[in-house]
């Protein structure tokens, strides 16, 4: 078995000349994602939003219409169904009742009274207020407590400006990841959070890989003026970057279309977030040392290399 | 590097036998791990209830119910004991969410009644100003209340869902007043749910015949306005005295019966010694009155006395179903609960999508681990085949690892699985991609990945810490499958370390021994 190459080893493409392009796109991607946030909002699922979801499984095709004026004529607000992975499968959200924590429990039983039991109930969850609420409020501490943690530890590894430049690519990953979702309104939830810790995750881990890169490749070079020091670092760690993505890329693919209905939303929100965090790690986290005024005094391992060019 | 101690490599083998055998009993049925000897690993991986089915119910003590009625208690004392001593008061009810207050007409009485009250109990801070008098539950007695009411209500709800206890259910408390119930496979919790909305507190009392003043709005003192809740014809109100003939704590048998003369379903009890003695004396002192029996606040019955029961047995009748009796006879069995309780959060999931997920899940985890051991292999030709058997082995240990650990396994936990196959061999591509860089500045094979793994170790370190983070937090402020999820993932990093770095570095050691190369087919 031979080996395949699949970037040349001595490819060198110039990422940091063309900085301000990539930069500009990513304020462009991040500035569509709050617009997105703030007027089209995120389709929150029953475990911030409180409410009932059930996914009914009927004999033959659901008559989904029937369905809908069925429930619709019940009085409990906003029904919405949708079909769920296939025609005889229904997913049936239904917003969060007013009166508490019994008005919800009293709604499960009045949809599944007019469903009657020629349905098989293949999933029935309702969150009430109170939970949801604090459900919210973890999601929100959980990823806020991440991304303070990574960027200690990026801190305390590196220097202060490393960690800056993966915070800035880290956030840019989040905030597009929650742009996307609201563009496409698919429903944001526990998993999703899950998913973006892990692209949180992911993402750094990118980022990391190249960040060591720079800084062997300071040590190594101390007069190689700095973009084009960085500029080689991102094609030395570009053959690893890519591979890697593509082996995620591919165990998620199988995720996606193979692994059900009910975690297809989760498998999206991680394909994009290895997308977008290896794009970030390359394009935005690298370029920014650049404006960051890193120092290069005093190698801390005495390697002394001549200097040669890689 | 090409020396690999005998130690290490036996370390290295042992850690994946333990492996290979606690992951093997997944792959075996159940009645095939029975017979196996003892001293073999049998435990299957823990499917949470999202894969194998079952109910997640997170329900609310209503605690201040508790209190309330504790307040209520004192508030009785306090009058009994000031009118003992004829001391006279007014103002006398419940202050706050945890007091009670009276207030003494007299001022010079003042003193002697601060005095009685606090002998009414430790459990409360007695304070006075202008004559009126506050007692308040204190911090302490509150706390242990609480946990005393939501221990009670842990073994109550017990032995409603499962009287015979042998079921695989778990009821622990969460947080302050919350109980979060498992169901594993349960196929109806419509009727789990029925079972806990009652509280179950059912009493005998001697019914009041002023029932027509009672509805004009002028109820007399000691007794209390009430409805039957039965069938809807007979729907209507009862006036009951306050005082308890004899309360549900005083049954000791309920089964669900028929009647002997109508045929309709009822439920039959039993009292014990105590009960049967105040049962016996009020019914001999009540021939031809009726009676109510009351539960949660309704009147489920209110028959007139025909002779006086003694022998401490009797049924209720009111015109239930046959699985309302027989619900009712285990709600009375099983004892009241201390308060009611609210059900803040359900997930159900049918055995359908369960073994459905699963089914899902176990795709997706072979088409993905197919399609990158390919792509490996591809891109590093025989280290990808050593990285692709890594990858392997890495997935037992994971397996292995949850078994071992009864940690449960969720399907945004198979989703973390599936995850890891991709990002296990990325610590792989890093030292093979280091490796071909030493090789093209000219280092010699042995040299160029004893450098490879060596100079990549920083790199992998640091980049799995990293998500660790990301997991640990997870874990954290994670609820159910979401946990799930953060151990698979956690474990996954773990492992795909040892494996990646420990496992392809053996089998590159006994390659390069076994072969010698000149040069490095990577």
């Amino acid at each position: 078995m031979s080996a395949l190459n699949l970037i040349p080893a001595n490819v060198n493409l110039s990422f940091i000349p063309k900085r301000k392009m990539f930069m500009a796109f990513s304020a462009l991607l991040v500035a569509a994602s709050v617009f997105m946030f703030l007027s089209k909002g995120l389709n929150y699922g029953i475990d911030f939003k409180g409410g009932i979801m059930l996914e009914v499984r009927t004999e033959k095709a659901a008559n989904i219409a029937g369905m809908r004026t069925t429930l619709g004529d019940l009085g409990l607000g906003e029904v919405s169904l949708q079909e769920f992975g296939q025609p005889t499968d229904v997913l049936i959200r239904i917003q969060r009742q007013d009166g508490g924590e019994k008005a919800q429990q009293e709604a499960v039983n009045t949809i599944k009274a007019a469903l009657g039991s020629s349905v098989e109930y293949r999933r029935t969850e309702f969150v009430g207020p109170k939970v949801s609420d604090e459900l919210f409020w973890d999601g929100l501490t959980a990823v806020g407590l991440a991304v303070l943690a990574i960027l200690m530890y990026i801190w305390f590894r590196f220097e202060w400006q490393f960690g800056l430049g993966a915070v800035v690519a880290l956030s840019h990953d989040v905030i597009t990841t929650i742009g996307i979702f609201a563009l496409m309104g698919f429903e944001f939830n526990l998993s999703t959070v899950a998913a973006v810790l892990t692209i949180a995750g992911y993402s750094i881990n990118d980022t990391v890989v190249v960040f060591d890169r720079v800084r062997e490749n300071l040590r190594k070079y101390k007069k190689m003026p700095f973009p084009e020091l960085l500029n080689n670092s991102i094609n030395q760690t570009l053959s690893r970057t890519v591979i890697t993505s593509v082996t995620t890329m591919l165990a998620l693919l199988a995720l996606y279309f193979l692994g059900g209905e009910v975690i297809r939303d989760f498998s999206f929100a991680m394909i994009w977030g290895v997308l977008i965090g290896t794009y970030s790690s390359i394009f935005l986290a690298v370029p920014i040392l650049l404006n960051l005024n890193i120092k290069r005094v005093g190698s801390l391992v005495g390697e002394t290399e001549t200097e040669q060019a890689p | 590097m090409v020396y690999f101690s005998k130690a290490k490599m036996i370390a290295v083998l042992l850690v994946c036998l333990l492996g290979i055998a606690f992951s093997a009993p997944n792959f075996f049925k159940e009645e095939t791990l029975n017979s196996l000897p003892d001293w073999l690993p049998h435990k299957h991986v823990n499917l949470g209830l999202d894969l194998q089915g079952g109910s997640h119910l997170l329900v609310e003590v209503e605690f201040n119910v508790v209190i309330n009625e504790q307040l209520e208690t004192v508030v009785d004392d306090v009058r009994t004991a000031l009118r003992k001593a004829r001391i006279k008061y007014t103002g006398l009810g419940v202050d706050g969410k945890t007091g009670v207050k009276v207030t003494i007409r007299n001022a010079d009485k003042t003193e002697e009644a601060r005095s009685l009250l606090r002998a009414l109990g430790t459990l409360m801070d007695i304070s006075e100003s202008n004559n009126t008098i506050r007692l308040v539950l204190t911090e302490k007695a509150i706390t242990e209340r609480r946990s005393s009411a939501i221990a009670q209500s842990i073994s109550i709800i017990g032995r409603r869902i499962d009287p015979t206890g042998t079921r695989e259910l778990s009821i622990q408390r969460q947080g302050d007043e919350r109980i979060l119930i498992q169901l594993p496979g349960v196929k109806n919790p419509e009727r789990i749910k029925r079972l806990l909305g009652k509280t179950a507190k059912m009493s005998f009392h001697l019914t009041d015949n002023r029932l027509d003043e009672a509805i004009r709005g002028r109820i007399p003192p000691g007794s209390k306005l009430l409805y039957r809740v039965a069938s809807d014809n007979q729907r209507g109100p009862v006036l009951i005295k306050k005082r308890v003939m004899v309360s549900g704590e005083d049954l000791i048998d309920s089964q669900p019966s028929t009647d002997g003369t109508s045929g309709e379903p009822v439920v039959s009890f039993r009292f014990n010694s105590r009960g049967a003695k105040k049962f016996g004396r009020a019914t001999a002192d009540n021939v031809n009155r009726p009676f109510a029996i009351v539960l949660d606040g309704e009147v489920i019955s209110d028959p007139v006395i025909r002779e006086p029961i003694l022998g401490g047995s009797g049924q209720i009748s009111g015109s239930f179903s046959f699985q309302e009796a027989t619900e009712l006879a285990l709600l009375l069995r099983a004892g009241a609960l201390p308060a009611p309780l609210t059900i803040l959060e359900e997930r159900s999931v049918g055995p359908g999508l369960g073994a459905d997920s699963i089914a899902a899940g176990k795709i997706a985890s072979i088409i993905g681990m197919v399609l990158v051991v390919a792509f490996m292999a591809i891109a590093y030709g025989k280290f990808g085949f050593m990285a692709d058997i890594a990858l392997v082995i890495n997935m037992l240990l994971i397996l292995g690892g949850l078994s071992a650990l009864q940690a449960t396994l969720t399907l945004p936990g198979i989703a973390g699985i599936v995850l890891t196959i991709g990002m296990a061999v990325d610590a792989n591509v890093l030292i093979f991609e280091r490796i071909r860089e030493e090789v093209r500045l000219g280092r010699g094979p042995v040299s160029a990945i004893d450098a490879g793994y060596s100079r990549a170790l920083t790199t992998i370190i640091d980049a799995n810490v990293t998500t660790l983070i990301a997991a640990a937090l997870l874990f954290i402020f994670g609820s159910g499958p979401i946990k799930g999820f953060a151990v698979t993932l956690g474990i996954g990093i773990l492992t795909s370390m040892f494996t990646a770095i420990m496992m392809t570095r053996l089998l590159v050691v006994l390659w390069l021994r076994r072969t010698n190369p000149k040069k490095l087919p990577l």
